[in-house]
Formats: structure tokens, C-alpha cells, sequence
């Protein structure tokens, strides 16, 4: 499992920077909070160790009980951080040295998570496009639109052989449910953190919609990370 | 579609400081632009008539052609790229397009576009 420091974010869109040589680096830019530690798991209670990240604004009326800490104060997740409603409330399970670093209250600050040029794996949720066929799934050519072709234009061909084996093999590539599914996009870079906006700019594109989470986190897979060991 | 405010603003910090001359298309324009080589950095001069330009904020570019050894040649240029140095007008050109794509189908002689002679 990943448990290197990171942290969520919403995705506002793509853009291009300029580096500092002049060349154009294409950006996705995410905002990243700011964000509270509002509570932990511990080992002992929840048989785990994860900070429980908070930002964005909600209204107090829309906060649920538990949440907000009316009903049960000394449980009350914003009430114990002591910080107003937040919109979204996500866990994150890390190691031991990111867990220990904070405290219930704390404002987690970008540049101390990343640095600029390091390898980060970003995680969201892809933009969901219900049924599909195989042309948009899986990138078959379809069939010619003329020369006789009837009725079978966007079709996937055969699915199998006839007698041996008798049957569809398991896997094969039809049409059926696209997007809408968990994706890490591994290794990329980032390219600027500003952190009195907390904006992270990240080279290249992330999983999912605008406005979609993210999951930032130190890249699992680091280029010689397998020659050290 | 609308811009996202935080990117606009993102992006309003990457404009250039020193305003490019206010060229048009149809004009001919020598762009000086920064070559870097290993540690040494000169400029290149591209000269040619100006075919489109888009204006998209930070991300503007503009496209100049010009014929090398009798071979037509293209080049985007991002407006607000560190690695211009200037822009010189040489000539204002007349024109009644918005893209002079249709330059690229001519040769020669055809190929030229209208001088605007100041007064």
C-alpha cells in the first residue's frame, strides 16, 4: 500500500507555464486546500494509523451531526480541531513519520510535502462515460462506412473461434461500462508549487473532471528505487 | 467556456512585461528569438508575413511563413514566450482576412501581400 505523505486536492483545470529557460510545460493545476488535520486514526482505537484531512467551505446547516460535533461534542470531528465545516473530509493512510509530524488542528503547508522536480503519483476519479462501445473503449478501427458494409460499422468483429474452444474466451474486449473508475496516473512531475494559493502545478494531466479529487502523493514507483534495494 | 478564475489569474502572472509591437496579420515581421546552445544562448532572426495570430491571454501564439530557398516555412511563436526578444514591423500588409491561409496555396508572385505605405 502507498503511504507516502500527500494530500487531496480538486482539480481546476489545465494550463501552460513558462519555465525559467523559456520552454512551455503543460500544467494541470490542482488546488490543494488549505487543508486542517481535523482528526486521526490511531492503531489503538481504529487498528490503523491515517489523518483525516478537511478543506473547502460548507455551511454549518449542511454539516451533519457527527461531523460537526452537536451531538457528541468530545467526538465531533470539527469541533475537536476547532476549525468552521469543511466541505470535504477524506483519510489518508501514511507512514508513521507523516502521521507523527502533525497535530489535530494543524494546517498542512504544500511546500513542505513536496518540492519542485519531484515525482508525484496522482489518483482521481475518471470522467464516467456510461455504456460504450468498443470504438470508444478499446480503440478498434470499426468497419468501413461503405464498399457494402450493412449495419456493422461501429462492431467489434469476432469474439472467438467456433469449435475449439466452444466458448468466449474470459477478457475478451466488447462494449460495456467506461470511466467513472479509480485511476493513478504514476510518475509525474511537480512543476511549481505557489503556496499562498495552494496551488500545486503538476506537468502533464490527472485522473478525472474538473473540480474532481485528487490524491496527491510521493510517486510509489521512483525511477532506481528497485536498484537499492 | 469560461476560464477558471484561478487559473486566469495563474496565467495573468506568466504575460510579458514588455509589450510586443502591435502587429497584424498581414504585416512583415522579424522576430528575434533566443536560441540556447549548451551554456550560450544567440539570437535568430525569422522573418515573414504574419498568417494568423491567436489571442488566447498567456497562451497567444502567431504564426509567421516565410519562403526559405524557395521552400515555404512556418513557425508559431508563443507571444508571451521569455525566448522573444523583440518584434520589428517591416511592413504593414493590407489584407481582408483574419487567416491568410490561402498564401500557402500561391507561389511567387501571387504569393505576396499588399503594402500599406504609410500616408
Amino acid at each position: 500500500m502507498n503511504t507516502s505523505p500527500g494530500v487531496y486536492g480538486r482539480k481546476v483545470g489545465n494550463t501552460q507555464i513558462f519555465t525559467d529557460d523559456g520552454n512551455v510545460k503543460r500544467v494541470t493545476v490542482i488546488e490543494a486546500g488549505p487543508i486542517t488535520v481535523i482528526g486521526k486514526r490511531t492503531k489503538e482505537r481504529d487498528g490503523y494509523n491515517a489523518l483525516i484531512f478537511g478543506f473547502g467551505e460548507r455551511k454549518e446547516k449542511h454539516t451533519t451531526k457527527p461531523l460537526a460535533g452537536q451531538y457528541a461534542a468530545e467526538k465531533g470531528l470539527f469541533k475537536e480541531a476547532n476549525t468552521k465545516a469543511k466541505r470535504t473530509v477524506k483519510e489518508l493512510r501514511c507512514d508513521d513519520e507523516f502521521y507523527g509530524k502533525f497535530e489535530i488542528g494543524a494546517v498542512l503547508k504544500l511546500e513542505e510535502i513536496f518540492k519542485e522536480g519531484e515525482l508525484i503519483d496522482a489518483q482521481g476519479l475518471t470522467r464516467g462515460r456510461g455504456f460504450t462501445g468498443v470504438m470508444k473503449r478499446w480503440g478498434f478501427s470499426g468497419f468501413p462506412a461503405t464498399h457494402g458494409t450493412h449495419e456493422y460499422r461501429r462492431h467489434g468483429g469476432s469474439i472467438g473461434t467456433n469449435m475449439t474452444p466452444g466458448r468466449t474466451l474470459p477478457n475478451v474486449k466488447m462494449g460495456g461500462q467506461y470511466g467513472n473508475e479509480t485511476v493513478s496516473t504514476l510518475n509525474l512531475k511537480v512543476v511549481k508549487i505557489i503556496a499562498d494559493k495552494h496551488l500545486l502545478l503538476i506537468e502533464g494531466g490527472t485522473p478525472g473532471s474538473k473540480g474532481g479529487l485528487v490524491l496527491i502523493r510521493q510517486a510509489v514507483k521512483k525511477k532506481g528505487k528497485r536498484k537499492a534495494i | 467556456m469560461d476560464t477558471n478564475p484561478i487559473i486566469t489569474e495563474l496565467e495573468k502572472t506568466l504575460l510579458r512585461t514588455d509589450s510586443l509591437p502591435d502587429f497584424r496579420v498581414g504585416d512583415t515581421v522579424r522576430v528575434h528569438y533566443k536560441i540556447v546552445e549548451g551554456d550560450k544562448d544567440r539570437i535568430q532572426v525569422f522573418q515573414g508575413v504574419v498568417l494568423k495570430r491567436h489571442r488566447a491571454g498567456a497562451r497567444s501564439t502567431f504564426t509567421v511563413r516565410k519562403i526559405s530557398f524557395s521552400i515555404g516555412v512556418e513557425r508559431v511563436f508563443l507571444s508571451h514566450s521569455p525566448r522573444i526578444d523583440k518584434v520589428e514591423i517591416v511592413a504593414r500588409g493590407i489584407v481582408r482576412r483574419a487567416r491568410l491561409l490561402y498564401l500557402r496555396d500561391l507561389e511567387g508572385k501571387a504569393a505576396r501581400v499588399r503594402d500599406k505605405k504609410d500616408n
